[in-house]
């Protein structure tokens, strides 16, 4: 996983509400068995015509927001299946940081084990956040995770709130699962007691 | 001891690890698999050299991609990526050594309705799968949710979760259900009380009388859908009718551990005086048979009202639902029971199980599905399939018109070849109804079993209700 510390990049304002992981990737692309190659049918279906080409309209296909590397969104972003499709659609993008008022539960803890910074702010951020981002490419928004701010294109900074473990991850690049086996012990202990309590589980 | 609710106990039985900073190692009892969300995760034990530390408690089945026609045999009827995901499972599942039950066994179906079946599901454990719908396992009061194919790595390596506790969600449903209103009706109407996100960062409990009433099939039906609501999980404190479910299924302990474990599970309820971080409560008779006009689960009204306008919303869903019945193709203060359907799916992991089947048939039974629609009936499960074949309820549907598919994920999410086209209106009995869900452009209502059958034999979605008169 690629480190998170410190972003300065184009934001993309997408005001809609309730975004759901099957407009993020819908199904068709989900018969991988590769996490990579995504980022071309992120939001396929609000992005291109039935038949392929680009919907001009939509944010991601216009000049200013073709190297997005933040999206502002409206609330419960990533709602609906768990498939972690979504935020690898995003990564494959170039998508490393989405703010919102808030995110689904699945999708926001499938971002920290890709190396996407989700950050949910309150709405009146969130609308001075998206305010910004619509002044296109040249209005650059800087995430900086160790000191947990937004700094938007003209200079207001907004802190944020993050889980300090997941920070820690972050920052690290780390494997959770590698941290995990280290606790192997932990783990065989539990079973032991677990198994005398409750054999049948 | 201070009072907990039943997440509470489930998650202290199972808590590894606390750090200071409240980040737990949970332990995971059961862990299902399918073949969409898992084959980065075993290839990346594969490039780590890391084995599936319980193949015992890992139980993997085929459902998304799988044909549910009568020749899926024949390797053809499904395109290649679907057969390389499905072959990929095949071959995870003997080289990891898990449980599995391919295509061809009658056992396989939908993973959240073959682990209740086979007895894995069991009270008062932990349930994960890389399926949101995981969050139907809750209606046994097990703790189960959805995890992405990062955690199902992290949970084959180590058979444990990197989680922090949820909070406490308690949705009481009082008093009893008028006829023709089901489970499916209480878990759309909750959401629509509470929205999509009105759950996010809780658990869920359903409980009240309208609960207790319930069937374990209706329950899982409620169960299902917690997800649609945003919470973690939903949970249904088990009960007497939960043991005789579970008792006799293939994984289920017997005798003296059947014994131990019943003893155990009847510690699983929500104290008294628990702490409660949000409360609603519904009243089982306000609750009507209800449909989805929009394209997010909580766009739901009885089916006795109107197409609702942007301007009945404020902010950010007044764009989304000008948005939605765009897509949709309504106009505000059309009837709901005026709008034309062209298709109906009966199936899912929300409504595919046997009592689904009884109920849209008891529907169905010497009648025909209106001209032109297109009406299929998937079976969650090849063991549900077999049972309503055995009840005559198969025969039903056939000379009702409908299609009679086998067992499979199918039009809930259009990953095999069962999709809608462009503008093709459907009643479906699954659980979600975003934008493009069934296939692109198609446009689904949600609703219960029987409402579904109703709407195929009008060719309109219809207020079951009134076909119940009509019979009694």
């Amino acid at each position: 996983m690629d480190k998170f510390t410190k972003l300065t990049g184009i934001a993309a304002p997408m005001a809609l509400v309730n975004i759901d992981t099957d407009m993020i990737i819908p199904k068709q692309f989900l018969k991988t068995i590769a996490r990579t190659g995504l980022g071309k049918n992120l939001f396929d279906e609000m992005r291109y015509t039935l038949d392929g080409a680009e919907i001009p309209e939509f944010v991601l296909n216009q000049p200013a927001y073709r190297h997005a590397e933040i999206l502002v969104a409206g609330e419960n972003f990533g709602c609906g299946s768990s498939r972690e499709h979504a935020p690898w659609a995003l990564l494959d993008f170039g998508i490393r940081c989405v703010i919102s008022t808030s995110f689904a539960d699945i999708f926001y803890n499938n971002c920290f084990k890709n190396g996407i910074l989700p950050i949910v702010m309150p709405q009146d951020v969130v609308d001075a956040l998206m305010e910004d981002a619509k002044k296109g490419a040249n209005a650059r928004q800087t995430i900086d995770l160790e000191a947990q701010t937004v700094t938007t294109s003209d200079g207001r900074v907004f802190p944020f709130q993050v889980d300090s473990h997941r920070k820690h991850c972050l920052i690290n690049g780390l494997d959770d699962i590698g941290l995990t086996m280290e606790k192997a012990n932990a783990i065989d202990s539990y079973e032991k007691k677990a198994g005398s309590l409750r054999p049948w589980a | 001891m201070t009072a907990r609710t039943l997440y509470d106990k489930i998650w202290d039985d199972h808590l590894v690890e606390e750090a200071a900073d409240g980040t737990c190692l949970l332990y995971i009892d059961r862990h299902l698999v399918h073949e969409v969300t898992s084959p980065q995760a075993f290839e990346g034990l594969r490039l780590t050299g890391r084995k599936v530390r319980a193949p015992q408690k890992t139980i993997a089945v085929p459902d998304h991609n799988v044909p549910t026609t009568l020749d899926r045999a024949n390797a053809a009827t499904m395109t290649e990526d679907s057969r390389i995901q499905v072959a990929a499972l095949d071959k995870n599942a003997k080289d990891f050594g898990i449980n599995y039950y391919p295509v061809s066994d009658v056992r396989q179906g939908i993973v959240h309705i073959v682990g209740p079946e086979q007895g894995w599901t069991l009270p008062g454990m932990t349930v994960v799968c890389g399926d949101s719908h995981t969050a139907t396992h809750g209606a046994f009061g097990s703790l189960a949710h959805g995890i992405g194919t990062s955690e199902v790595e992290h949970v084959l390596a180590t058979q444990t979760l990197i989680q922090r506790k949820a909070k406490n969600f308690k949705v009481e449903i009082t008093g009893h259900l008028l006829p023709g209103v089901t489970a499916k009706d209480i878990t759309l109407s909750v959401i629509g009380a509470t929205g999509t996100a009105g759950g996010t960062g809780y658990v869920i409990e359903y409980c009240g009388q309208a609960i207790r009433d319930l069937s374990m099939e209706g329950r899982m039906t409620v169960c299902n859908m917690a997800i649609e609501g945003g919470a973690r999980a939903g949970l249904i404190a088990p009960d007497e009718k939960t043991y005789a479910y579970c008792m006799g299924r293939p994984h289920a302990p017997k005798g003296a551990a059947w014994e131990a474990a019943v003893a155990y599970w009847k510690t699983l309820f929500s104290d008294d005086d628990a702490h409660w971080d949000k409360v609603i409560a519904l009243k089982g008779e306000d609750i009507a048979p209800v449909v989805t006009w929009g394209t997010s689960p909580e766009d739901v009204l009885p089916i006795t009202g109107v197409v609702p306008s942007p301007s009945d919303f404020t902010g950010g869903k007044v764009d989304a639902v000008q948005r939605s019945l765009d897509y949709m193709g309504l106009t505000p203060g059309q009837k709901l029971s005026d709008i034309k359907i062209d298709t109906v799916f009966i199936g899912s992991c929300t409504n595919g199980r046997i009592e689904d089947l009884r109920a849209a048939a008891a529907i169905l039974k010497g009648k025909k599905k209106k001209d032109g629609i297109r009406a299929m009936v998937v079976p969650g499960s090849g063991l549900v399939r077999a049972q309503a074949e055995e009840e005559g309820l198969a025969q039903i549907f056939l000379d009702a018109g409908f299609e009679w598919r086998l067992a499979g994920c199918s039009m809930c999410l259009a990953m095999n070849p069962d999709q809608l086209a462009p503008g093709e209106r459907c009643a479906a009995t699954s659980n979600r109804n975003f934008e493009g869900r069934q296939g692109r452009g198609g446009r689904t209502h949600l609703l219960s079993p029987a409402m579904a059958a109703a709407a195929a034999i009008t060719g309109h979605l219809t207020d079951v209700r009134e076909m119940m008169t009509e019979t009694v």
